[in-house]
């Protein structure tokens, strides 16, 4: 069994990062790394993460990492893949790299998708991930189609009027071989769907919830707290789906097996500046409902594919 | 191994014969039949290869530039709007380093919609720090795909390369041609040899925040390269010469300047059509030579400059046109003559979207700039036809309506 004292002590995340304090993407890296190891080849799509890794001279990644353009991260994996099978077949190297795209979820929901979608529709052998912490982080916190109804961005300084897109679900219908979610406050969930998105073959999509401190203004030191919340209140369910089939882990598992009880979304949201703006004006209540009542349809229309709720 | 072949389908063989290992593409016309020979070479097992069918041109060059840093030799090709849609990545390539060799077969830029050749898409994309050469035969098609490689890859260069082909001329018409083996080229291009690569054995990040403080330097050094791929282009063209027997010029081709009163300059398939027009010309008695832009980046400062003095007079066709401005082979020859030459050099834009260039047009034209007669800018076969009558009676429909 995996448990957090034997995962590898090898830090491929140096410091010296220019990441935030409590950046939920450098969190994420870390984990990460220690369940790919380090035979990987790394591709950033423009993001926090292009900023985070330090400036030239100086990078704290210590895997190969390349750095392109917002919109390339599934057409970059390909371009990579396809080298290095290249290069084994010239009989260069002996086993082909983990391939790993780092994206955020403006790279991913809106500029991204049409490439994340070709990637996966050719089969490419590589994990994608996307580190979602709802808005354009990097430019100074703009809506994305990841951002959820209610809530502050600058370009929407009312509260976003649209519920955000569910991608992962995208993901599926794609019928690619791994499709899974994770948060921080689940770091043994998260490793483990790490180290089996590794050892499938095929395109794999791996979503965190990343609860971005100076983005969704609460204190640098709560990011797991909030990332634990969202998945208690419901408002991230954590999930794999593998061979057609989802299977619900970590808490989201015991809230609906009913072994804990869900918390209120209100509670999760409390915990935000962002969603202070909606919450204060009279449509306040019923943008937590609709959020509420989100959550319940998610929820639902996820058991669709749970073997044992059909 | 003689062929008689589309430029096309030679494109595709001469990318084989470079031992090229990877090929992202996405189809446009009249482009597509690149792609599709190498997809077919591919699966006869006549060509080993990855062809990636990427889902835009965005995403090929996407693909071309991380293919090429881990090390393979990478290949594409397009034209027009794919060269346009994937402009962002254009740039990428060449900031980047990645010496890969991309054939742009020149076509216009709608609207509206025209498949027909000019160079507008590649004259579009003079700034990105890529090489690019504009071939005039479709023997020359095929060595320059492999010539291309030699210099891109060279250390001292480590910029891509772009391959433009005139549509359809030379794109669709078949011409017989010589293709060399992928043995015969082994000597003159051996594999791939990168000065960096995205490799697990040495982690290294590539493309990070570089600051004020460091970024000129990064650019200057694409200029270096640029300077660099001067030196390359001479000696690669000359080696191959001396290996195969096939010369098209290095930075250009000269026809006929020596004792030339008027020096046609021209790029692509109007530099051979000018040929043709030399040589009536000097059958009329006046001496004209056709002096070709093979590379437009680098630009043959140096050659133009010494043409200066060589002829009296100079005609600079542009099958493109930078709005506001002229055209855009013309600025950059005058460009180069500035303080050196004060020769009458005149500017003739013709040929856009396919139309046809004559010889006769050209030999017009010649004697007009000779003569005098000729404004600085010539729009040579530009008329307005019913057609635009038709549209202008509409513009009379719209005022009609909307006021
Ligand atoms: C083509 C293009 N358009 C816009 C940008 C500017 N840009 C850089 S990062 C970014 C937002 C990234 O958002 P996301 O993917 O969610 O990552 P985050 O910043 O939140 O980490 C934008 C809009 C760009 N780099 N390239
Ligand atoms: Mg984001």
């Amino acid at each position: 069994m995996v448990t957090l004292k034997s995962l590898p002590e090898e830090e491929l995340f140096l410091a010296g990062s220019t990441a935030c304090h409590g950046c939920p993407s450098s969190l994420a890296l870390r984990i990460a790394f220690k369940a790919l190891g380090s035979n990987v080849l790394l591709i950033v799509v423009a993001s926090c993460t292009s900023v985070l890794q330090g400036s030239y001279p100086f990078s704290a990644i210590n895997v190969p990492l390349l750095n392109m353009a917002f919109a390339t991260g599934g057409a970059s994996a390909s371009g990579a893949v396809a080298g290095y099978k290249a290069l084994k077949k010239r009989g260069e190297i002996e086993e082909e790299p983990t391939v790993l795209v780092w994206a955020g979820d403006g790279g991913t929901y809106d500029i991204g998708i049409q490439s994340l979608s070709g990637a996966a529709e050719r089969e490419t052998n590589f994990i994608y991930f996307c580190y979602n912490n709802e808005m354009y982080s990097n430019t100074g916190t703009q809506r994305s189609g990841a951002t959820p109804l209610g809530a502050w961005t600058t370009t929407t300084p009312a509260g976003k009027p649209q519920h955000r897109k569910d991608i992962a679900q995208i993901m599926i219908a794609h019928g690619i071989p791994y499709v899974a979610t994770v948060s921080l406050a689940y770091p043994l969930d998260f490793f483990q769907k790490m180290q089996k998105a590794k050892s499938i073959v095929g395109t794999k999509y791996i979503e965190l919830l990343a609860p971005c401190p100076p983005g969704w203004k609460f204190p640098s030191s709560k990011t797991i707290e909030v990332s634990r919340l969202a998945v208690q209140s419901g408002m991230w369910l954590l999930y794999e789906h593998e061979n057609g089939e989802t299977r619900f882990t970590a808490a989201t598992k015991k809230i609906i097996e009913g072994k804990v009880r869900k918390r209120p979304v209100k509670e999760y949201l409390d915990m935000q500046g962002r969603f202070k703006p909606v919450l204060e004006k009279p449509e306040g209540k019923e943008a937590e409902e609709l959020l509420e009542r989100k959550v319940t349809e998610s929820i639902k229309r996820l058991k669709g594919w749970v073997p044992e709720y059909i | 191994m003689r062929v008689l072949e589309t430029g096309n389908h030679l494109v595709a063989l001469a990318a084989r014969a470079a031992g090229v290992e990877v090929v992202p593409a996405y189809p446009i016309t009249p482009q597509t039949q690149v792609i599709e020979k190498i997809a077919e070479l591919i699966a006869a097992g006549q060509m080993d290869a990855e062809y990636i069918p990427v889902e835009s041109e965005h995403s090929a060059c996407a693909a071309l530039v991380a293919a090429s840093l881990t090390g393979a030799r990478a290949f594409s090709a397009t034209s027009a709007h794919g060269l346009a849609y994937m402009h962002e990545m254009v740039h990428f390539a060449a900031g980047i380093r990645a010496p890969v060799v991309m054939v742009n077969v020149n076509r216009a830029l709608g609207p509206g919609w025209n498949i027909w050749c000019d160079h507008q898409d590649s004259i579009s994309q003079r700034d990105t720090g890529w090489l690019q050469l504009y071939a005039a035969s479709h023997q020359e098609v095929v060595d320059s795909v492999i010539q291309g490689y030699r210099i891109a890859e060279d250390w001292s260069v480590l910029l891509p390369h772009m391959i433009n082909i005139d549509a359809f001329v030379l794109s669709h018409t078949y011409m017989d041609a010589e293709v060399p083996e992928i043995d015969e080229v082994k000597d003159f291009l051996p594999p791939y040899k990168p000065r960096w690569k995205f490799d697990p054995r040495l982690p290294v990040t590539h493309g990070s925040v570089v600051y004020p403080d460091d970024f000129s330097e990064t650019r200057q050094s694409m200029q270096i390269g640029q300077e660099n791929a001067r030196r390359v282009i001479r000696e690669v063209c000359k080696e191959y010469s001396e290996l195969f027997g096939r010369w098209h010029g290095d930075l250009v081709e000269e026809y006929r300047i020596d004792d030339a009163d008027i020096a046609i300059v021209a790029m692509g398939t109007i530099a051979s059509e000018s040929k043709v027009a030399v040589d009536v010309l000097r059958e009329e008695g006046v001496c004209a030579g056709v002096f070709r832009v093979r590379y437009f980046r680098p630009f043959p400062i140096e050659e133009i400059r010494s043409l200066g003095h060589r002829v009296k007079s100079v005609l600079v066709i542009d099958r493109d046109y930078s709005y506001g401005m002229e055209g855009a082979l013309f600025t950059e020859l005058k460009g180069a003559l500035y303080g050196y030459s004060e020769i009458p050099v005149r500017n003739l834009i013709v040929g856009l979207g396919g139309r046809d260039v004559s010889y006769e047009l050209i030999v017009d034209m010649a004697k007009k700039a000779l003569s005098g007669e000729l404004g600085e800018i010539t729009w040579g076969d530009s008329r307005l036809t019913s057609a635009h009558r038709v549209t202008l009676e509409c513009l009379e429909d719209f005022k009609k309506i909307f006021g």
